[in-house]
């Protein structure tokens, strides 16, 4: 049993290699934190919840790349799963834009939105890069994984690390997760499972990822952008600033100099024929 | 079977900003863009500039007026509109307000227009009443300050698509000055055709039409910038793919008649100064032509909103 302190981070290490696809995470997460669920998605894979929403706050991602022909020894291009939840990262887009303050940091370092403050503007949900949060439909506002903030309060770990009967989610302090993790990739490697990496562990995604995986391909694979792709939304604010600044000085200029007063409209005299042109006009 | 990406890619949700904010967007542009033009023809000084500064502030307040309704309507719970301003966070309680996200300093923005429109157009209102033709100097100081804030207000709206991780919008830093650019065609469009109504005003109208040229310059700059900075982001074919091209060459098209000359007669001015007939006359368009130029500025924001999401 994990000691709960307020003032130290928490989070997951979810560890994709030992993942067996069962939902349970899901299913406990649905179960505690009172989530009516929607419908479900069927397309080709095994896949049917489809997404994290507001409905869905652990998804188990099936990446399953196999022939659609009776399959044979190294058909399968892929077939990897994985639990994916809100990484709580440390440099969090929806953190950064939201205009509420409905999103705040946790006194356990993790991210969450306060439902009585958030008022539906949907900044987090273009913000998010794992496109995480979504606007519930019965509550109006944006929702996602909470970590179980209220278990958490309560000296208990969140529902989907305690119901994984596989210990592929693994709930802790932050640091001693990192430990544990490099320790798991050490034996990965060690076995000869040279694809084994972690995502998030360290500092080169947004800061470092609370809720950071193991997983058995690039990042790309499992579509989570990879370092250079995990970036966050204020970078776009000087530049698109700078653009629009510069615009305005010339649209000023511009406009005053076409809008100057002209030699031939002389003050009071013959008022320019101001006509309507023939052809275009009403 | 789901697709595995060569590319890694931001894996984002749209965030369903649609047809309200396309409005609000589009009233952005015009409110703003109006306000910035009629202080630039009020600090021209003469009464026919004036007289056209004041359908300005007379166009900016009723546009202004709608944008925080359709942004409150477009909130999952509207009533909690000004919590974009207060941070209702338990034992808070304080104005919030974070510079890094334009969503923030919009809404302050916002709050700061609607004063400076409110006011310019109650002092134009009273101004047209009792028969005064200029304008005062903390009129013109006013006007200046109001007229920052709308350009902020006309503009700001792209930064906002901006700073998000959102394909197409987060690509590119053209969008603001795009916006700004479009908001301010859009405007000169309108306030030449309503000059052309107004008795006082009819002389100023002709230099709209310039104005307007210089905006549309401006606006084909910036697409061009917004295209060459798609490509190397990749989304190029998202934004400007079927069905959304057809929404890019409409705003071309709308306003290609107005990239034509609208200069009519042609006639010296005589030696002692005195004007026979107007050297350059410049024919300020009909409803047609305007709403032609009001389609462009909104299809353009259509195309932009739209194909991202």
């Amino acid at each position: 049993m994990v000691e709960i302190t307020p003032g130290r981070a928490y989070g997951f290490f979810t560890d994709t290699s030992v993942c067996i696809g069962c939902k349970a995470c899901e299913v406990a997460c649905k179960e505690w934190n009172q989530l009516p669920g929607n419908e479900p998605v069927f397309g080709d894979g095994f896949d049917n919840t489809g997404s994290l929403d507001s409905q869905n706050w652990r998804h188990v991602k099936f990446i399953d790349n196999v022939a659609d022909e009776t399959m044979q020894a190294g058909d399968g291009k892929a077939w990897l799963m994985m639990s994916d939840v809100c990484k709580h990262c440390k440099h969090a887009s929806c953190l950064e834009v939201c205009p509420t303050g409905a999103l705040i940091r946790t006194e356990f370092d993790t991210v969450y939105i306060q439902p009585d403050v958030c008022n539906g503007c949907r900044d987090c949900i273009a913000a998010c890069p794992y496109g995480v949060i979504g606007l519930d439909e019965h509550s109006n506002v944006a929702q996602k994984c909470t970590l179980c903030y209220d278990r958490l309060q309560g000296g208990m770990e969140p529902a989907c690390a305690k119901a994984c009967p596989t210990q592929s989610i693994q709930f802790g302090p932050v640091d001693e997760l990192r430990a544990k993790a490099s320790q798991r990739l050490d034996d990965l490697h060690g076995q000869g499972i040279a694809q084994a990496q972690l995502y998030g562990a360290d500092d080169s995604v947004y800061g470092g990822l609370n809720a950071f995986f193991l997983l058995m391909d690039k990042p790309e694979a499992y579509h989570l952008p990879n370092a250079a792709n995990a970036v966050l939304p204020s970078r776009n604010n000087a530049r698109g600033y700078l653009a629009t600044a510069v615009t305005a000085v010339l649209a000023v200029i511009g406009g005053l100099v076409a809008l100057r007063r002209r030699r031939e409209p002389v003050r009071e005299p013959v008022p320019e024929p101001v006509r309507e042109q023939p052809e275009g006009g009403e | 079977m789901r697709v595995v990406l060569a590319e890694a890619e931001h894996f984002v949700r749209a965030p369903n900003w649609t047809w309200y904010i396309l409005f609000y967007f589009f009233l952005a542009g015009l409110s703003g863009g109006s306000y910035v033009l009629a202080t630039l023809l009020r600090l021209r000084g003469d009464s026919a500039a004036e007289a056209v500064a004041r359908l300005g502030y007379y166009v900016a307040f009723p546009t202004m007026l709608v944008c925080p309704i359709l942004l409150t309507l477009d909130l999952g719970q509207p009533l909690r509109f000004w919590h974009m301003l207060v941070n209702t966070t338990p034992g808070q309680l304080v104005p919030i307000f974070k510079y890094w996200s334009p969503m923030s300093v919009g809404a302050w923005a916002l709050v700061a227009f609607g004063l400076f429109v409110t006011v310019s157009f109650l002092d134009a209102l009273r101004r047209d009443r009792r028969g005064i033709e200029g304008a005062g100097l903390l009129a013109k100081l006013w006007s200046i300050a109001g007229a920052v804030v709308g350009l902020f207000i006309a503009g700001y709206t792209g930064v906002l698509l901006a700073v998000s991780n959102q394909p197409v919008w987060s690509d590119t830093w053209a969008l603001g000055g795009l916006f700004l650019a479009s908001g301010l065609s859009g405007s000169a469009a309108l306030l030449g055709w309503l000059a052309r109504h107004r008795r006082a005003a009819q002389p100023a109208a002709g230099a709209f039409v310039r104005a307007e040229r210089v905006f549309l310059l401006l606006e084909l700059v910036l697409i061009v910038a917004f295209v060459l900075t798609l490509v190397p982001a990749g989304t190029l074919g998202r934004a400007f793919g079927f069905p959304w091209i057809l929404l890019w060459a409409l705003a071309l098209l709308c306003v290609l008649p107005w990239l034509r000359s609208r200069e009519r007669t042609r006639s010296a001015v005589a030696a002692d100064g005195t004007v026979a007939a107007p050297a350059r006359v410049v024919v300020a368009p009909g409803l047609i032509l305007t709403t032609l130029a009001l389609i462009s500025v909104l299809a353009i924001r259509a195309a932009v909103i739209f194909s991202a999401q």
